[in-house]
């Protein structure tokens, strides 16, 4: 359609408009709260400062951003693990049955968020399946708080987003040439070793993606905190929330949106300099067996 | 896993089942929880819908569920629209640059937090009083890039010439569109369609944000919330098994229409 460059950029345009005007000014304006002063009877004063930014920093909240981190960076290293296991089992599942186990771990993840938390919720509160389970047993004692934890919040970030990370590293483990494996066992290499040395190197993109994307979803996140933390756990989300919401501090709420979207591209750019490598390794493994 | 030794076999099939235990039971409980006479997870007193029948005299819960709806068709109907056509629009040129494809990836990457309190500022300095019409405005952000992926996926494949050959042949561009193009791509539009109502109906922090002050434009999401919050009914059991099913439907429709938006 060389002919027709104007007319694709007709076609373009209502929703690049859209987009501009919904997305991109917004968060440009956001970016410039971020620069300004709250007023006084709250409002915002427009006098230019860096102060915003400076809090951030603050050791209150900076503490925070580690403790968000540190939630957010375990629950990504369990999902990667179980959802690594699980793509790898489904991998190895018999060919026509591969789609239909994939369907059902991934379908989960299409039905409501805010049901997803609340089904923990009903399994860990006081009375909940697991104190039944537990009184079944013959446990008599008080009944476990499970809810309100730090842990509540971790299996239920890991619960919602696990069905992304088994379709992440599904991916390349399903394009996995069987021949490099078997190579790798004909020279003599122990199961473990074909797994560490070839296969795991060779998916490390698919790794990589279902990380980041647990990682970046659970650090912003402010629903499963409120929810199964009870509003103990305080996360970047809670936080920006607060600001926008209770606290009335617009610009510093802003200021704290802007580190968070910092926090993101970081890991989109570690992600893409950890996929770049795999791939420079996925070319010296094919050649390796080449030769 | 045919050359696999049997126990390697088995480890395998128990890693499946515990996975799929995790991922299922907490939903089945909540599934079996709404059918059960007495409401409360400590003891099975029976079959009933009696939650389900009180669902249907909440009217909270009926006007979230309408508002949710009128949200959802409209700015479903709107993004498939604009997101079909840029698409097509960015299928047919042979080149574009990478900040169109960041703009376009972004609404599917971007916090939701960042995006609801971005749209807070902006709809507020703008003086706009807030409602459904914006939640709709926000949500269409989001829809449209959704659409826009699934549509492209499916003309990856699309041979540009036939569209020549009908334009060659002298049909108009909305008769080439209607009569070449949009069959090809008819099955990825619903699919999208379907992906962005679902989006739509589920979405939660948006809404929340961009609905504005007073009960009238409380979503089902926010109604959800709000009861959650309150404590554990039973309501919310069968209120959160229809709604799953809902969306559980809409998306297996959408799949079967377009296999390869949610794997393979």
């Amino acid at each position: 359609m060389k002919h027709l460059p104007s007319r694709s950029s007709l076609l373009m345009a209502p929703a690049l408009v859209w987009l501009t005007a919904l997305m991109v000014v917004p968060c440009a304006l956001v970016l410039a709260l971020a620069f300004f002063r709250r007023g006084i009877y709250g409002g915002i004063e427009y006098t230019f400062t860096l102060e915003n930014f400076g809090l951030v920093f603050d050791p209150l909240y900076a503490g925070i951003f580690l403790n968000s981190a540190r939630i957010a960076g375990t629950a990504t290293l369990i999902a990667v693990v179980i959802g690594y296991a699980a793509a790898y089992a489904i991998s190895a599942a018999p060919r026509r049955l591969q789609p239909v186990f994939l369907f059902f771990a991934v379908l989960p993840f299409w039905s409501n968020y805010l049901i997803r938390t609340y089904a923990w919720i009903v399994l860990l509160n006081r009375e909940g399946l697991i104190t039944q389970l537990l009184r079944w047993f013959g446990y008599t004692g008080e009944p476990p708080s499970m809810l309100y934890t730090e842990g509540a919040v971790i299996a239920g970030l890991i619960y919602n987003y696990l069905p992304f990370v088994i379709l992440a590293c599904y991916a390349p483990l399903s394009r996995l040439n069987p021949e490099l494996a078997e190579a790798s066992r004909d020279l003599g290499a122990s199961a473990m070793t074909t797994f560490r040395r070839v296969i795991l190197p060779l998916t490390v993109p698919g790794i990589a993606a279902g990380a980041v994307f647990v990682f970046v979803l659970s650090i912003g996140n402010f629903v499963t905190p409120a929810l199964l933390g009870g509003g103990r756990f305080q996360m970047i989300g809670n936080l920006v929330y607060d600001q926008f919401l209770t606290a009335n501090d617009w610009p510093f709420g802003a200021a704290l949106a802007m580190a968070l979207i910092a926090i993101m591209l970081l890991v989109l750019m570690a992600q893409a300099l950890a996929a770049n490598r795999a791939s420079g390794h996925a070319a010296r493994a094919g050649g390796d067996t080449d030769g | 896993m045919a050359e696999r030794s049997p126990a390697t076999r088995r480890t395998l099939w128990l890693v499946l089942s515990l996975v799929f235990a995790f991922l299922y039971i907490p939903i089945a409980v909540l599934v079996a929880l709404s059918f059960n006479e007495g409401g409360l997870p400590t003891a099975w007193s029976g079959f009933s819908l009696k939650w389900y029948a009180s669902l249907a005299g909440n009217s909270a819960i009926l006007s979230a569920a309408l508002n949710t709806l009128i949200v959802a068709l409209v700015s479903t109907a709107i993004a498939t629209l604009l997101g079909t056509l840029l698409a097509i629009g960015i299928e047919m040129r042979r080149q574009y640059g990478r900040g169109l494809e960041a703009l376009i990836f972004a609404p599917m990457i971007i916090p939701d937090i960042v995006l609801a309190i971005a749209l807070l500022s902006f709809f507020s300095m703008l003086n706009l009083t807030m409602g459904l019409h914006t939640i709709i405005l926000a949500h269409v952000v989001f829809n449209l890039a959704f659409v826009c992926s699934v549509v492209r996926a499916r003309l990856k494949s699309f041979d540009w010439s036939i569209v020549e050959a009908s334009a060659d042949l002298g049909a108009s561009a909305l008769t080439t569109f209607r009569r070449v193009t949009l069959p090809v791509i008819a099955p990825a539009v619903i699919a999208g369609a379907l992906l962005a109502f679902t989006l739509s109906v589920d979405e939660f922090i948006i809404a929340f944000f961009t609905a504005g002050a007073g009960r009238s434009s409380t979503t089902l999401p926010m109604q959800i919330y709000a009861m959650i919050r309150f404590g554990i009914t039973p309501e919310i059991n069968a209120l959160a098994t229809i709604v799953m099913a809902v969306s559980i439907t809409a998306l297996t429709l959408s799949q079967r229409l377009n296999r390869g938006i949610i794997g393979q």
